[in-house]
């Protein structure tokens, strides 16, 4: 708890400094604008933390975006599926991407850092491929405004996305903090082999979380399609890995696995967007997004690794 | 001329915390020497030659080179003063050739500081020849059986100049004409000058090639034997004989025999053996035999953590079918492995997230742990085993060997254990705890348990179990009654050697 603690006072502190240096920050535009980016990239990034905390990576995030994207545009605009029916695809699609990502890496031992960057690629290339490389909008089509009022209306003033990320972090935090799948994602990224004695079946357990996180792609994909009204398959969901994975590292997530919380993810997603505003609003030059990105995350992960040193000193220090 | 011995070792003790590892052991290696270490599990003769190859220090006690008194404090000293240690578990780099093995952190460089490639592989050459190995320089070492990489392991100490070699039981991994290959190898090797120490527990292979045999006993002497001197009987009899204090307590519940049967169980490592034996509810049955027998692998096939196609497994009179860990675990077969920090404990998770891990789904609804029933089984386990942690959300890496193995007994005993494997139940724990762990033990099989403890410590083996079934090189060589359960009795059947007093694992 002391990290989320911790991240969510930097939170605060890069709030109020940007909020009293352009007051424009805490106007509604700029709230909602913002709320509307942590839900959509929110969901995704809980998706990347749940793999982390086995121990794996997902470097395909942006790209299976870019792709249920595409597939959601095509099936809705050109395929004149209904909506549910075209809903449910663009969410299969990840879902199964992730299984096979699971059983590449849980039965045949690769690395996940492999097959998921083997995805990254794949993906967008089949986004391009599908659209022969060109951007594909909605459109002013009325036969799935249900559809698309989910995923970027508003509901009393908040954006969908925001709202979905809530439903979404809720059920995820039971999941995550109070289930026995939950617990099995921790034992399994700590000590895998501890795991198995125990009985747990560890190569579900593994392959399921990507499974998760393909689902929880699939959703802010739709969601983001919808955002920019229109795909465009060389550029949708750039570099969103990397997005879910600094959240979900600044979030207390390790890469050595058993490690995190659905709460520290979120701050940590929030953290990060607060940072590209923050750019954009003191006027620095956005050249320099990334870097700041870049700064805050190391810093951030240092401190937290100088901490936990001293702390495990002090243990040690204890008379027995 | 007096010409003083190649090595002399003079009153050598050693203590770990717990243990006295060595006490005022003596010894001598001439040149060109080989001299077999023999002795049981635990009798120092690893320590002995650690201390020699500089990965420990005495604590007492002189070692003398050519007749000069010598500190090795390191194993860069060791290989300064000729020795050279090739360790059970080889140390070779699987992903670089022959010649950057064998010259590893001494390759010769050329003009521009790069590795001189042509003259590596030259340099290597000779050696390999030397000991008859027919491959090229160029071979990766993954691609060598394991009897080549450890010819290449001794063409690195020859290359070395090393004058004393030691090996810490070379042939447990080899073939037999492997074996027979190493074993041609150390007299070539001896014919040349080079002294060979070398650790092993298998008699004949000691008959082959030694000089000499030096035998330990509880980290003493125990005596020595000439070449011609050695037989079987006087190697045995050496090894055994140390002073054992008593304090078996029999069983107070009635045993139900075949209760829990196992048939053609195999493993990865004895390819082809196959043990069966019967068990019954309300005894201990300890498992001898020395390191390598494949008790452990038995025990892992048992539980479903081994692929064991063939084995059959009946417990209370039904064929239970165990394909993996779950199955084992839904029939009440439980395993607190030997390695208890990488398989019996996530040790970076609480007591209570660790004794609860196997039976979490006991107690959880809709897949939701009920967090109440968790934290009251993990403090009941808490407070019968007598845990001696700050609480139940203590990390577990924070507490002490024998406490981290009452947890790992915790997670069992909270699901009543029908059949309850240990594996080296009370290694690297303090005696104190031993105690309370063997009183455990004997409660859980008095409470109408099958207990099947596997156990390499002599005293623990005869002190604990209500029969003894000793296993040798992946087959149980002999099962001894209580009445026979003598330290004799299971060192014979241990090296594979048959005795009357044993009775077959299965009675037909």
């Amino acid at each position: 708890m002391k990290k989320e603690i911790g991240i969510f006072t930097l939170l605060v502190v890069l709030c109020a400094v940007t909020g009293f240096e352009n007051p424009r920050f805490f106007s509604e535009a700029n709230l909602t604008d913002n709320a509307n980016l942590i839900g959509m990239r929110g969901i995704f990034s809980i998706g990347v933390g749940l793999v982390i905390i086995t121990g794996g990576i997902d470097l395909s995030i942006g790209s299976m975006i870019a792709l249920n994207g595409m597939l959601l545009v095509l099936a809705l605009t050109e395929w004149h599926w209904a909506w549910p029916l075209a809903a449910a695809f663009a969410l299969a699609v990840p879902m199964f991407l992730g299984l096979c990502h699971g059983v590449l890496i849980t039965r045949f031992k690769m690395q996940p850092f492999i097959v998921t960057l083997c995805g990254l690629l794949l993906y967008r290339g089949i986004a391009r491929y599908i659209a022969h490389d060109t951007t594909k909008g909605f459109g002013e089509a009325e036969n799935f405004k249900t559809l698309q009022y989910l995923a970027s209306g508003r509901f009393h003033g908040f954006p969908m996305p925001f709202l979905i990320l809530i439903v979404i972090a809720i059920i995820m935090w039971v999941v995550l903090h109070r289930s026995v799948y939950g617990r099995y994602l921790f034992a399994v990224g700590r000590n895998e082999e501890a795991a198995r004695f125990s009985g747990v079946n560890t190569r579900w357990v593994i392959a399921s979380a990507y499974v998760l996180a393909g689902l929880l792609t699939g959703i802010s994909g739709i969601l983001f399609a919808f955002y920019t009204n229109s795909v465009s398959p060389s550029s949708q969901g750039n570099f969103y890995e990397l997005y879910g994975i600094a959240a979900a590292v600044l979030g207390g997530c390790s890469l050595r696995g058993g490690e995190g919380s659905i709460l520290g993810v979120l701050i940590g997603t929030a953290l990060l967007l607060v940072l590209e505003n923050l750019v954009t609003l003191l006027g620095i030059d956005s050249s320099l997004n990334f870097a700041v990105m870049g700064a805050v995350v190391l810093v951030g992960v240092l401190a937290d690794q100088i901490f936990k040193n001293r702390s495990s000193k002090k243990i040690a220090r204890q008379p027995k | 001329m007096i010409t003083s011995p190649l090595l002399e070792m003079r009153g050598i003790s050693k203590g770990f915390p717990g243990v006295k590892a060595l006490d005022n052991v003596s010894l001598q290696i001439g040149r060109g020497e080989v001299v077999a270490l023999c002795g049981e599990n635990g009798a120092g003769k690893s320590t002995l030659m650690k201390i020699l190859g500089g990965v420990h220090q005495p604590d007492a006690g002189e070692i003398l080179i050519d007749g000069q008194p010598v500190k090795i404090n390191g194993v860069t000293a060791s290989m300064k003063f000729g020795i050279a240690f090739i360790h059970q578990e080889l140390n070779v780099l699987g992903n670089l050739d022959v010649a950057a093995n064998v010259f590893l952190g001494r390759e010769p460089k050329n003009a521009f500081g790069l590795i001189d490639s042509k003259k590596i592989h030259a340099d290597t050459l000779p050696f390999i020849q030397r000991l008859g190995l027919n491959i090229s320089t160029r071979t990766r070492l993954d691609q060598l059986s394991i009897a080549q990489q450890q010819m290449v392991e001794i063409a690195k100490a020859l290359s070395l100049n090393a004058r004393l070699i030691i090996m810490d039981e070379p042939t447990s991994s080899l073939t037999l004409t492997e074996t027979n290959r190493l074993l041609e190898l150390v007299c070539e090797l001896s014919g040349q000058g080079v002294s060979i120490a070398y650790i092993s527990h298998r008699l004949g292979e000691i008959d082959t090639c030694a000089d000499r045999v030096v035998v330990l006993r509880d980290g003493k002497n125990a005596g020595e034997l000439t070449h011609e001197e050695t037989s079987h009987d006087k190697l045995v009899n050496m090894m055994v004989g140390r002073e054992i204090k008593s304090f078996y307590v029999g069983p107070k519940g009635t045993k139900s025999p075949g209760f829990f049967k196992v048939r053609n169980a195999s493993s990865s490592l004895h390819p082809g053996k196959k043990v069966s034996f019967d068990a019954a509810r309300g005894e201990i049955l300890g498992f001898a035999g020395l390191v390598g027998a494949g008790r452990s692998e038995m025990a892992k096939a048992i539980s479903g953590l081994e692929n064991s196609p063939q084995k059959e497994i009946v417990l209370d009179g039904k064929t239970v079918s165990i394909e993996k860990p779950r199955d084992a675990i839904d029939h009440g077969i439980y395993l607190a492995p030997e390695n208890r920090r990488a398989e019996g404990l996530v040790v970076e998770m609480t007591v209570r997230e660790n004794i609860s891990l196997p039976s979490l789904e006991n107690f959880s609804s809709f897949g939701l742990i009920n967090r109440a029933h968790e934290r009251k089984i993990a403090a009941e386990q808490v407070s019968s085993l007598k845990v001696k942690t700050p609480g139940i959300e203590t990390k577990v890496l924070n507490l002490s060997g024998g406490n981290q193995q009452k947890v790992v007994l915790g997670k069992w005993l909270a699901m009543t254990p029908k059949v309850m494997i240990l594996d080296e139940p009370t290694r690297g724990i303090d005696v104190g705890a031993k105690a309370e762990i063997y009183r455990l033990m004997r409660e859980l099989a008095d409470g109408g348990a099958v207990i099947l403890m596997i156990s390499s410590d002599m005293e623990e083996v005869l002190n604990v179990s209500d029969r003894i079934a000793v296993m040798h090189e992946g087959e149980i060589s002999g099962v001894l009654e209580r009445a026979d359960c003598k330290e004799e009795n299971v060192m014979q059947l241990a090296v594979g050697k048959k005795i009357s007093a044993a009775k077959p694992a299965v009675n037909n």
